[in-house]
């Protein structure tokens, strides 16, 4: 007859128990490991491009290293994205307002599939949707601001004749963002507080009073840490534009004109296929930095989303 | 005294007194449509081309209403309430505005793509193929098999490293995961494909381009939906469910694959289904990693593959001189693409709501 001790300690070391959690155990680690390699593969890949002679990298214009040729791309990375965000930042609070407090109960999640269907389409469709729909209709507003506003340092035209600038590519990521955003602060909204917004009303407040006074101040964090996820997204977001910009490597702020600067994903996207040699790694070396941008935005939303476990942005 | 100097007063309902009545909004937008109507009209009446432009009609119908409806209101009702319905007009206006883009994408991708799909777009491949003809079967057999490998590594990985994390993760390493997975999910598709191309070129040579690099690319960027989609269902299973199979000496794993995983295998397929149509979508990442190509490949191992998204955008970036079938061929591939899309996500919907865990109240 054993003791209950000693059977306790025979349930501990079922070897079924032991297999199931260390192949758990290294699944985990897997991940990891993955993403270590993601970091390790790029660096052994991208150094060489960083370290390289300038003299002998055919994609670098006469007299231009390295710097010089990835920060034109790394402020179109960040105009671009900027722009997206601005456009879809308050479109997407609106429309989450929209679903969590105005529309009726019963079309509401209804209209939350819908702006989700957004998200389903692939980045390619919305690409050539920007590049052959959004584009030319788009271009006679363009001569109008360049006309009429071209004051206004971002409306300094020329006017681009095709309607392919760099405002056209944000407008098609603001729409890539917008159920990102949504997403995020809808869900944040529909947490606010019962009572709160009951309390607000009963004081006598307009329902614009109560979502002020109420909804918005506790939505905040889910507000920041969606705009940032969306930045992310925006700032990574390749064939949209890719497809729809005419880039040509320069730093400007006017986004009407037919000169624009690239971004660095679009940049590798075009490059890519036709690289050769030591170009290759230049252009894995630009991909590193993009990785490494957006890796800090990311960090910076997951700790925001972190401080309020309630809602994740990942589901 | 009193009484004398009284005056009949007009009966006053407090309810509705220093309110628009409740039709107000219906019928200042019908006058501010019929008003901008009226003026475009005239201005297409005068003009020499004579075109009526709806979009301007509406967009002028969009500001009278705002602007009338907010003066209205503030002198009838006050600031307050005239605040109010402002914010009431842009929050709908938000959501009108954020439909445009999806409904003329929708309409465009219909109407331009479903010229083009035929038989021989699903049964030939681009080989020798300029100008018209040709098709995407090539594209479309290389996108499933690049997917399906993507899902049977990332599935089990997927899975395993979720129950790490609801059954056994405690501490330092699950803590890491968790942010690590979360890292994982912001990074840039065309990163994931720089990942793999990098990884096959030290592996295996400069510039190797192979299905198998298209379907590592995809594993980077699958592995964490999986993760993050089966780690919140598996939290929804109910501990009682877990307590009552260690009750009955059950062990652990058992009862992990017998009770939680059966538990919530619904909502794990409705992850997988949506993961699945997040990367079927992904072009960067095939670009880099498995490049294009114009002929049937059936070998992950053995020369470039050609997906769908790729063949669009390369049917759209490489068009000749006479380029109205590259283009038609585009908007297919394209139709074809959302409409698989949307299937997944139709699946994965009717699966969750068919099979959702009956958690009794």
């Amino acid at each position: 007859m054993s003791s209950p001790v000693a059977n306790r300690r025979r349930t501990a070391q079922r070897p079924g128990d032991r297999i199931f959690s260390s192949s758990a155990l290294i699944a985990g680690s897997l991940i990891l490991a993955i993403l270590a390699a993601v970091a390790g593969f790029l660096l052994l890949e991208g150094i060489p491009g960083v370290t390289a002679d300038p003299e002998t990298v055919s994609i670098f214009e006469e007299g231009v290293d390295f710097t010089g040729f990835v920060i034109p791309l790394i402020f179109g990375t960040l105009w671009a994205a900027f722009l997206a965000l601005v456009m879809a930042l308050p479109l997407a609070i609106g429309i989450a307002l929209f679903i969590s407090h105005y529309a009726p109960r019963a079309l509401a999640a209804g209209l939350g599939y819908i702006i989700d269907l957004l998200a389903a389409v692939p980045s390619v469709v919305f690409g050539l949707w920007g590049a052959n729909v959004l584009a030319p209709a788009i271009q006679p507003s363009y001569t109008w601001l360049a006309e009429n506003l071209g004051w206004i340092p971002l409306f300094a035209g020329p006017a681009s004749g095709t309607g392919r600038t760099i405002l056209t590519a944000a407008i098609v990521l603001a729409v890539m963002v917008l159920p990102i955003i949504t997403a995020i602060t809808r869900e944040v909204f529909l947490q606010t507080p019962r009572l709160y917004e009951e309390a607000a009303l009963a004081l006598g407040a307009t329902r614009w009073e109560m979502i002020r006074t109420v909804v918005l101040p506790f939505g905040r964090p889910g507000i920041v840490s969606g705009a940032m996820l969306g930045l992310g997204r925006a700032l990574g977001e390749t064939m949209a534009v890719a497809m729809v910009l005419s880039a040509s490597g320069v730093i400007t702020f006017d986004v009407i004109s037919s000169v624009n600067p690239s971004t660095i994903a679009a940049n590798v996207a075009l490059r890519f296929p036709e690289a050769y040699g030591i170009n290759v790694n230049v252009l894995i070396a630009t991909g590193l930095i993009l990785f490494a941008i957006t890796l800090v935005v990311n960090s910076i939303a997951r700790y925001i989303v972190n401080r309020r476990k309630d809602f994740s942005g990942a589901n | 005294m009193s009484t004398a100097t009284k005056t009949p007063q007009p009966i006053v309902n407090v309810y509705s007194a220093g309110r628009l009545p409740r039709f107000t909004p219906i019928m200042v937008l019908a006058g501010s449509f019929l008003l901008s109507s009226i003026a475009f009209a005239l201005i297409a009446a005068a003009s020499p081309d004579g075109e009526f432009n709806l979009v301007a009609v509406l967009v002028v119908t969009a500001v009278l209403y705002t602007i009338i409806t907010y003066v209205g209101s503030r002198l009838v009702e006050g600031p307050r309430r005239a605040a109010d319905r402002l914010v009431t007009t842009l929050v709908v206006g938000a959501f009108l505005i954020a439909m445009l883009p999806l409904v003329s994408l929708v309409i465009t991708v219909i109407s331009q793509g479903s010229g083009r799909i035929d038989l021989d777009f699903f049964t030939l491949s681009m080989r020798n193929v300029l100008g018209e003809g040709g098709g995407a079967a090539h594209a479309i057999i290389g996108t499933l098999m690049m997917t399906g490998v993507a899902t049977l590594i990332s599935v089990p990985i997927g899975l395993m490293t979720s129950i790490y994390l609801v059954e056994y993760g405690r501490g330092r390493l699950a803590q890491a995961i968790t942010f690590l997975v979360d890292v994982m999910t912001g990074i840039p598709s065309i990163v994931a494909g720089l990942f793999a191309f990098a990884l096959f070129e030290l592996l295996l040579g400069p510039g190797t381009r192979v299905g198998l690099s298209g379907a590592i690319a995809l594993t980077v960027l699958m592995l964490p939906v999986v993760v993050r989609s089966s780690e919140e269902i598996l939290r929804l299973v109910p501990n009682e469910l877990r307590e009552a199979s260690y009750a009955l000496g059950v062990p652990k794993w058992l009862t992990i694959l017998k009770v939680v995983v059966p538990t919530s295998i619904a909502g794990i397929s409705t992850g997988v289904m949506l993961s699945i149509a997040r990367v079927i979508g992904e072009t960067a990442p095939l670009l880099i990693a498995a490049g294009f190509s114009n002929n049937f490949n059936f070998s992950l191992t053995d020369g470039r593959m050609q997906s769908l998204p790729v063949y669009v955008y390369y049917s759209y970036i490489s068009q000749g001189t006479d380029f109205a079938p590259y283009i038609e061929r585009a908007w297919a591939g394209a139709l074809t693409l959302i409409a698989i899309v949307m299937a997944l996500n139709l699946i994965a919907r009717l699966i969750a709501r068919i099979f959702a865990p009956k958690l009794g109240r």
